[in-house]
């Protein structure tokens, strides 16, 4: 609207659609409501208002109405519980091939990373039309990473990782702001999203980096020992990680769970509560002695040994090609 | 709804005036209330409520307890090896016999027995500080063995029980030692507050206030000590006895 | 609308004359006198939190971090919240109005348990003073929700202090509630069943439920926080193998029924006041007394609705919203059945009904905004926004306080023996109505455009909205000093009021306006059912007299 004071958010994303009309469903439902109650509450109070002579006239109740006015309303309410659930669980499922960032939030700045390898502070660009997923973290206390422009809001925690993602649709600069409560400088946490159109983008990141981040990952890998127990060639004293992400594992205590990058994180950190089924609890513990963008890269780099030959898939080769990579095992 | 035509007594106004009350006058009787019946049942249900606040007081830590058991059994049961059962184990039975002499009290004061309700209420108490004593005990043990949350907390090196050559991840552990320390610790104060609540009941036995028509004190003090009990009777097998076997 | 009764040439003993001396205040047993006790109290922490409102909002006038630091804001908005809400908004009505009023309305001469009703109100003083202190001594500054880590790890502020003295602050909302519901069982005149009973006295019942069973758990939470702060447990810490969204679900499962806490009671009273002032019995007497169990009982099953986007699972956030909705159709229920009391009534405006037409209105328009709330495909957006700041203080301040507000105006014949000016109090609420929306729905738009809460810099396309909340703050400030200042003005000037000035149903209007110190001479026995307007009116004449102060 107005540029120093509008009064509704851009839209720049594809949930942003959905959670809009959603919104304004409400509002019309609520609008009508508070116009039924005002006008009720208003004329009843002007039609009968007390006259010498006139008594009030006792009503009980009416169990008729009574009923009414409680199903209508629930069945209206169960209408808005269905559409916000069907919104929140498409914006919850990040689509198979998103491009990822990983996001460490700490007192008090966002830092990300591509998995290209480039390296941001406060500020994430990202192309027009390709799904984004953010796998974040935290480095002290909860945070929570805050578009409005895409209607996307996902808690950072410390000890795990959270997931959000997003599809932009609009070229341009956005907000980012911290909305969970983190201490001095929380209202500084602040940022942008630059959204760009694809050449741009393409140019931006070509602007050098350290090398797509499980690069970064596999070089972690060696120097601190993992590949000494995790062979790729044959089983050694850890379990082979060649396509183990994303698929099932069974567990020494009978479970079986997915790979995904919580566990993935956990194994590093706390070898001894998933333990791989026909493996000794003999792994140690990393806790500590990474920080979180090295976690970040360890992640990535078991994540690229589930993809085909070649190694990390880079976004260049989407853009290029238009298509999402044909054979993800995400 | 109990026949209440029968409460038509006139309750005075202000003044401390003399208006006789049907059938005898009883100075335990607190002004506000009409009969001695519903004084009575006020304080039963005002107890009762009470331990229902307990009851989700426990409760929240009653929770984390299971959470975390269910997440970290391994080194839960790790930890739980390292508490004395046997200990415990008395301490439960320490317990039971002072809920047993709680009911004989009552019973003592509901048949005019004087000295025998006296002698109860004092076994209850030897009981429960039979009980603060042990507790005092693995306490003391906990912090010798540095098992106490904190910067000198230790458990390296500690078997899961039933996995030869896994050990227990400490800070897993350490949780344990947290929520067994705030659990019974705050039991342990209960059991202290207890006491007090005993102390004024035997002082008032002493004198001769309770009589068979008039004991409540005593049936509302023994249900806290027995509530207290009860948290107990869950504390000791979900503390003590996790993943034992003999 | 009151008769005009003689002016009492002598004035009678009551309550309040019976016996002088501080002493007889600070050891009463009087249920009358502890209810000022905690009138008084109150006002005291209300202005306490009320200045912090002031000068957040002052901060707000302008983007920039301008006005005080950074640490200290955070502090203001963490005490304002503590300070309204365990230290004003809980006890309240429930303390004040209900103290004073419940054993009267069931014909009793005083509350099940006097001396623990002086107890509460001493541990509320010295949870108060613990909170004074804490302040004065440098404040906290982790929110009023105590997040952790951030509360046990990170913070530099008065986390134990502050956590204690809520800790304690608990106490005392545990025992009145539990006093509450062994006198509605026990203590009830012959012939007040359960269905004769006002609906105030239903809504304080289900409010002490609330009170008694959820009140514990957030001590109990407390304690771990204070304990993980003071000695590095773990429990919370993911650092030590905790889970800080324990701590959440914890601290939510009471915080949530804590909210109907605060608005149960002041529904109770909204029903007393449409009753007496459309001279009218309430409309579905029984659905609404169960709504307000019904909402008691639901409410305490919603509570993660405030941790949809926080990392909990999917489907525990489908079950949460499901339910949040259940929760909300006994208050739509309510909102129906206060409006068709009216319908045919005979109507009166004076000051306490126009606090309930307020509260209509803004509770309305409040419950309604919970709704989005409820739906996790807005909330995803909406959450930890100015809009949920905005809804939550449409039901708080425009509910439940507008509610407290009328509640004190329509008994305060009866509590203080004196006339309010009634010109004045009508002027009062209408500023209070337009203050408050003034203040408060331009923070709907902010919360939509995605200013986050807390912040206190801000970007500057947000300043218009951020300057209207505040020019409404202003307005809505006067209006809450006027009742103040003529509240106390009536003590000393007010006419005497007559022993029921406004002809209304309920045993408490029998007594003496004060009540004498047992209120009753004659313990009451109930013939008739609630709300008998109809023979009320049937039996005077219809001269009418406006007695304006």
């Amino acid at each position: 609207m107005f540029d120093n004071f509008p009064l509704w958010p851009s839209r720049a994303s594809t949930a942003a659609g959905n959670v809009d009309a959603l919104f304004i469903f409400l509002l019309i439902v609520s609008g009508m409501m508070t116009l039924l109650i005002f006008s009720a509450v208003i004329y009843f109070a002007a039609r009968y208002r007390h006259r010498k002579g006139v008594l009030a006239e006792q009503i009980e109740g009416s169990t008729p109405l009574e009923l009414t006015w409680s199903i209508i309303p629930l069945g209206i309410f169960m209408v808005i519980f269905t559409w916000g659930a069907v919104v929140y669980f498409k914006s919850r499922t990040p689509p198979r091939d998103s491009t990822e960032v990983y996001v460490v939030a700490k007192q008090w700045m966002w830092k990300l990373e591509h998995a290209e390898g480039q390296r941001e502070i406060n500020e994430l660009h990202v192309p027009v039309g390709r799904d984004v997923k953010l796998i974040m973290t935290s480095q002290d206390v909860i945070h929570s990473f805050f578009v409005p422009a895409f209607r996307m809001k996902q808690d950072v925690l410390p000890g795990r990782y959270t997931v959000a993602w997003f599809h932009a649709t609009k070229a341009g600069t956005y907000h980012l702001f911290c909305t969970q409560y983190c201490g001095t400088q929380h209202s500084g946490m602040i940022g942008n999203v630059v959204v760009m159109e694809p050449a741009q983008y393409e140019a931006w990141m070509s602007g050098g980096s350290n090398g797509p981040l499980s690069a970064t990952g596999e070089r972690l890998f060696a120097e601190l020992g993992c590949v000494t127990c995790h062979r790729s060639d044959t089983q050694g004293r850890g379990p082979n990680l060649q396509g183990v992400f994303g698929k099932p594992v069974l567990l020494a205590d009978g479970r079986t769970i997915t790979a995904d990058e919580n566990y993935i994180r956990e194994s590093i950190l706390d070898p001894g509560a998933k333990v791989v089924n026909g493996f000794k609890p003999v792994m140690p513990t990393f806790q500590g002695l990474i920080s979180e963008e090295q976690l970040n890269a360890l992640v990535a780099y078991v994540k690229s040994m589930s993809q085909p030959a070649g190694g990390a898939k880079t976004s260049t080769a989407n853009a290029a090609s238009g298509q999402p990579d044909g054979n993800q095992v995400q | 709804m109990p026949d209440t035509s029968k409460r038509r007594s006139k309750l005075s106004d202000s003044q401390a005036a003399v208006s006789p009350h049907e059938g005898l006058h009883n100075p335990g009787l607190l002004h506000h209330f009409a009969t001695e019946e519903q004084q009575k049942d006020a304080s039963n249900l005002g107890m009762w409520i009470f331990l229902a606040t307990e009851v989700m007081f426990f409760g929240g830590l009653f929770c984390a307890y299971l959470i975390y058991r269910g997440w970290y059994f391994g080194d839960f049961a790790a930890a739980s090896k390292s508490i004395d059962a046997a200990l415990g184990g008395t301490n439960t039975a320490v317990l039971i016999c002072s809920s047993l002499t709680v009911v004989l009290a009552i019973w003592a004061a509901q048949t005019s027995r004087r000295a025998l309700l006296i002698l109860m209420l004092v076994l209850t108490m030897l009981f429960g500080l039979a009980f603060l004593g042990i507790k005092g005990i693995e306490y003391r043990d906990k912090f010798v063995e540095h098992h106490v949350p904190g910067s000198s907390f230790n458990f390296e090196h500690e078997e899961v029980p039933g996995h030869p050559g896994q050990y227990a991840n400490p800070r897993h552990a350490q949780i344990f030692f947290a929520l067994y320390f705030v659990m019974t610790g705050l039991h342990a104060l209960h059991m202290i507050v207890g006491l007090g609540i005993f102390s004024w009941l035997l002082y008032k036995a002493w004198k001769g206030a309770f009589t068979p028509r008039y004991h409540t004190p005593l049936e509302i003090g023994g249900l806290y000590w027995h509530f207290v009990d009860i948290v107990w009777i869950y504390l000791f097998p979900l503390l003590y006895l996790i993943d034992r076997h003999p | 609308m009151a008769t005009a009764t003689t002016v009492q040439p002598v004035e009678r003993e009551n309550y309040l004359n019976k016996e002088h001396g501080l002493g007889s205040w600070l050891l009463t047993t009087d249920h009358k006198r502890i209810a000022l006790l905690y009138l008084i109290s109150i006002t005291f922490f209300f202005f306490i939190g009320g200045l912090f409102a002031l000068l957040i909002r002052l901060e707000l006038l302008t983007p920039a971090g301008d006005l005080v630091g950074a640490d200290t804001y955070n502090k203001l908005f963490t005490m304002h919240g503590q300070v309204m809400v365990f230290f004003f908004l809980i006890p309240s009505i429930p303390a004040v109005l209900g103290n004073f009023l419940v054993p009267m309305m069931i014909g009793a001469k005083d509350l099940a348990f006097p001396r623990i009703n002086l107890l509460s109100w001493y541990i509320y003083i010295i949870a108060g003073v613990m909170m004074l202190h804490c302040i004065a001594t440098g404040g906290v500054d982790t929110g009023w929700t105590f997040y952790t880590p951030f509360s046990t790890a990170f913070s530099n502020s008065k986390v134990i202090e502050a956590g204690l003295a809520i800790f304690v602050a608990g106490f005392s909302s545990i025992l009145t509630g539990l006093n509450f519901i062994v006198t509605i069982h026990r203590m009830r005149a012959p012939g007040m069943t359960w269905t004769r009973l006002p609906l105030f006295i239903w809504a304080h019942y289900a409010t002490s439920i609330i009170q008694v069973l959820g009140t514990p758990v957030v001590a109990i939470t407390l304690v771990l926080v204070v304990a993980e702060r003071a000695l590095h447990l773990g429990i919370f810490d993911p650092k030590l193998g905790g889970d800080p969204l324990l701590f959440q679900h914890l601290f939510w499962f009471y915080s949530h029924p804590a909210v109907y806490i605060m608005i149960l009671p002041s529904m109770g009273v909204v029903t007393e006041v449409i009753a007496c002032f459309s001279r009218k019995r309430i409309f579905g007497y029984s659905f609404v007394a169960l709504s307000s169990i019904a909402i008691a009982v639901f409410g305490f099953l919603v509570w993660a609705h405030h941790m949809f986007v926080a990392g909990i699972s999917v489907y525990a956030a489908l079950v949460f919203s499901i339910l949040s909705y259940a929760v909300a159709v006994p208050s739509a229920v309510k909102v129906f059945n206060w409006t068709a009391t009216l319908f045919k009534g005979s109507i009166h405006y004076d000051a306490p009904m126009l606090y309930a037409f307020g509260f209509l209105g803004l509770f309305t328009m409040g419950g309604l905004t919970g709704l989005f709330l409820s739906s996790l495909g807005v909330d995803m957006h909406v959450h930890d926004t100015y809009f949920v700041i905005a809804h939550f203080h449409y039901i708080m301040v425009g509910g439940a306080l507008m509610g407290y507000l009328g509640g004190l105006h329509f008994w305060w014949p009866k509590i203080s023996g004196k006339l309010y000016p009634e010109g004045w109090a009508r002027l009062a609420a209408l500023i209070v109505f337009l203050g408050f929306n003034l203040t408060f729905f331009p923070q709907f738009i902010l919360g939509y455009l995605g200013m986050p809460r807390r912040y206190y810099e801000y970007p500057p396309e947000f300043q218009v909205l951020n300057v209207l909340s505040t020019a409404g703050a202003t307005v809505l400030g006067v209006g809450y000093l006027l009742p103040m200042i003529y509240f106390l003005w009536s003590m000393r000037y007010g006419k005497p009021a007559p022993d029921n000035p406004w002809q209304a149903a309920g045993l408490e209007w029998q007594t003496q306006s004060p009540p004498t110190t047992f209120n009753f001479e004659e313990e009451p026995v109930v013939t008739w059912e609630a709300y008998n307007y109809d023979e009320i009116d049937a039996g005077h004449k219809q001269e009418e007299v406006k007695v304006v102060g």
